[in-house]
């Protein structure tokens, strides 16, 4: 039995591992020692959530404190990235992307292919995606759409603690800028993680569960709340594959469309807004390349377009859970 | 480090270079050989070669929309960049980035930008790396009087102060920010002075003179060397050209860049300085030398074979 560790703790075991492994490895962002420069302690919060703790004990220089100024270090990690390090930066949250995102997609993203291919940016920016903590339109949202709209940028979303890890090392080691989105409601999830490092490489979708009738594709958290849909859905006797593609750029085009072609029927979930989201895009993938495959129309259970409320009653319609999974798959399943 | 003649002679050939092929440029665009938008950089030459004439290829430069010079005075080669210019394979980017991302990694060239401001951030990253890596070597961002007002360029100074880097931020302010001119937009009469606000030495100079940016950079480098932090450098001068090519330069006084080439030309002023130590022949020859560079860039630019269509969909990335 493979021991078991918190996504987070998956996170930080990443970084630990490749810090030690590689000495181009740094770590950067906002309070990810925490105290530098203060009276009290160093590695005050190892974090806002704590997932970079004691790595500061350990590799000293190459962990840092930033100011509260991210155009100015998330492209000081674009710069160091072009000469010769590999920078993980830290974002907090995804929502803070907009103030700094000249240096993501007009920089990084851009360097090897206006370059003429000279170029290597070997960045990663880790940041906190998803709603569920009553912290409102500036601190919830999904916005792996708009980075995945950009050619010259991955774009990684891990479901579980094992994915985090083999994720984050093949992030750190990919020679290519990632946007590694972690979603804040499963910093808790426990799950078995090896404890010798690994990698997961991107663009290859997990098949998180089998299934004959109908296929469920979903990132992030809306993994787990699938999987509680599938469970019920079975004992009706309905059959639900579901796909996670667990990185968006790259996609694994093939596994979603082999799926389709066995089942005939898919549902997309998908946290972000519904316009030129994953969602529209799966969709619009499969109806270009699966279109005689299907047997009912394609179901997208996303929030609704408008921006993360902050009223619990609120939030809780607008992220969509498993209830909304089932009711979408038994549409479809019963479409003649 | 006092300036050997050889060095005289060094600088003297960035800047000529510099403006020839600036000048060529001009004509070869009005021409209608070169697409896109091109921002000239003749007129400022002192500062590209007084900056970089302080570097060697292990230090980096970020650069500008204008950033021809820049490139030459960090010593990219002309003639990938006049085929970049031109959108040709054989150029610097093999026709994928022009005038606007001419960038060589292998000479510390880390590129133009069409991004005003865009390049000081980078330029604190690369300071951060020779810092980490212990190589000795700085980091150079250039930037305009109208980066002079983006939160990029004033987060980057921050920045690289919190973090003591080998970081020099050199604002070229040649009066206008494309059509608005520095006097409105900038909010202070000297750049330099805003380093106060972010803990750094900064000093105003005669953009005009080489010997001025020269001697203002060979301190703020020695400081950054030392591991005595970032400083700035404001370099005032003019540009002989429009914002872009194509521009009509009717936001500026009749007659004024008249009155810039005939006052203030920085390869006049050169000349006259080192009038005592080196003969006019010398110069002469060397001026030779360069048109006769730059024609043949031209031409082998011109006869260069374009992308092919498969290069369209090449180093989007590494692995995909």
């Amino acid at each position: 039995m493979a021991r078991k560790i918190l996504f987070q703790q998956a996170i930080n075991e990443a970084l630990d591992q490749e810090m030690a492994r590689d000495s181009n490895v740094i770590v950067m962002g906002e309070d990810v020692i925490g105290g530098t420069g203060a009276d009290g302690e160093m590695d005050a919060w190892g974090g806002v959530l704590g997932v970079t703790k004691g790595l500061y004990g350990k590799y000293g220089e190459r962990i840092m404190d930033t100011p509260i100024s991210e155009s100015a270090f998330v492209g000081a990690a674009v710069g160091a990235a072009a000469c010769g390090l590999r920078p993980v930066c830290e974002l907090m949250f995804i929502d803070f992307l907009g103030v700094c995102f000249d240096q993501i997609y007009n920089q990084a993203a851009k360097f090897r292919y206006m370059f003429g291919g000279k170029a290597k940016t070997p960045i990663v920016i880790r940041t906190m995606i998803g709603a569920g903590f009553r912290a409102a339109a500036q601190h919830s949202q999904c916005l792996y759409p708009v980075f995945t709209h950009i050619p010259g940028l991955k774009v990684v979303i891990p479901s579980s603690p094992y994915e985090a890890k083999g994720l984050l090392i093949q992030a750190i080691r990919d020679d290519d800028p990632v946007i590694f989105c972690e979603h804040k409601a499963l910093y808790a999830m426990e799950g078995e993680v090896p404890e010798e490092s690994y990698t997961i490489p991107f663009g290859e979708a997990n098949v998180v569960r089998e299934g004959s009738d109908v296929t469920i594709v979903a990132l992030a958290r809306m993994v787990g709340f699938a999987e509680k849909a599938a469970a019920a859905l079975a004992k009706d006797g309905i059959s639900c594959e579901i796909i996670d593609p667990r990185t968006t750029s790259p996609l694994d085009e093939d596994t979603i469309l082999e799926s389709v072609e066995n089942t005939g029927r898919l549902v997309v979930v998908d946290e972000a807004s519904p316009r030129c989201g994953m969602a529209a895009d799966i969709a619009a993938l499969v109806a270009q390349k699966a279109f005689g495959a299907l047997e009912a129309p394609i179901e997208l259970v996303t929030p609704p377009h408008t921006p993360v409320p902050f009223s619990g009653v609120l939030e809780d319609l607008y992220i969509p859970g498993p209830a909304r999974i089932e009711a979408a798959v038994r549409r479809i399943a019963e479409y003649a | 480090m006092a300036l050997s003649r050889e060095d005289l002679l060094e600088a003297y050939r960035r800047m000529k270079t510099i403006r020839e092929f600036e000048e060529r440029v001009h004509v070869e665009f009005a021409k209608g050989g070169i697409p896109g938008f091109v921002h000239l950089y003749a007129g400022e030459e002192a500062s590209a070669a007084g900056v970089c004439m302080n570097l060697t290829d292990d230090d980096k430069i970020a650069s500008t929309h204008r950033g021809h010079g820049h490139c030459i005075g960090k010593g990219v080669d002309v003639h990938g960049m006049m085929a970049e210019i031109f959108g040709k394979r054989t150029g610097t980017c093999r026709g994928k980035g022009g005038s606007m991302h001419i960038a060589d990694l292998d000479t510390g060239m880390l590129g133009a930008n069409g991004i005003v401001g865009g390049g000081p951030p980078l330029v604190c990253g690369a300071a951060l790396a020779a810092k980490l890596k212990r190589t000795g070597g700085v980091a150079v961002a250039f930037f305009g009087d109208g980066a002079s007002n983006q939160g990029t360029t004033f987060e980057a100074m921050n920045l690289a102060t919190v973090w003591r880097l080998p970081a020099i931020f050199v604002a070229e302010n040649n009066g206008y920010a494309e059509a608005t001119a520095a006097k409105f937009s900038v909010s202070c009469e000297d750049i330099s002075t805003r380093a106060a606000g972010f803990g750094m030495p900064g000093v105003t100079v005669d953009g005009h003179d080489f010997f001025a940016v020269y001697e203002a950079m060979r301190e703020a480098v020695d400081r950054a060397r030392n591991g005595g932090g970032p400083s700035l450098i404001e370099a005032k001068l003019d540009r002989f050209f429009g914002h872009f090519e194509g521009d009509n330069q009717n936001y500026r006084a009749p007659d004024e860049v008249k009155r810039i080439r005939a006052e203030k030309d920085c390869l006049q002023r050169f000349r006259a300085r080192v009038a005592s130590d080196i003969a006019a022949a010398e110069l002469d020859a060397i001026d030779a030398d360069v048109r006769k560079l730059i024609d043949d860039a031209v031409a082998q630019a011109i006869a260069a074979p374009d992308p092919l269509p498969e290069d369209l969909t090449t180093d989007v990335y590494i692995r995909y």
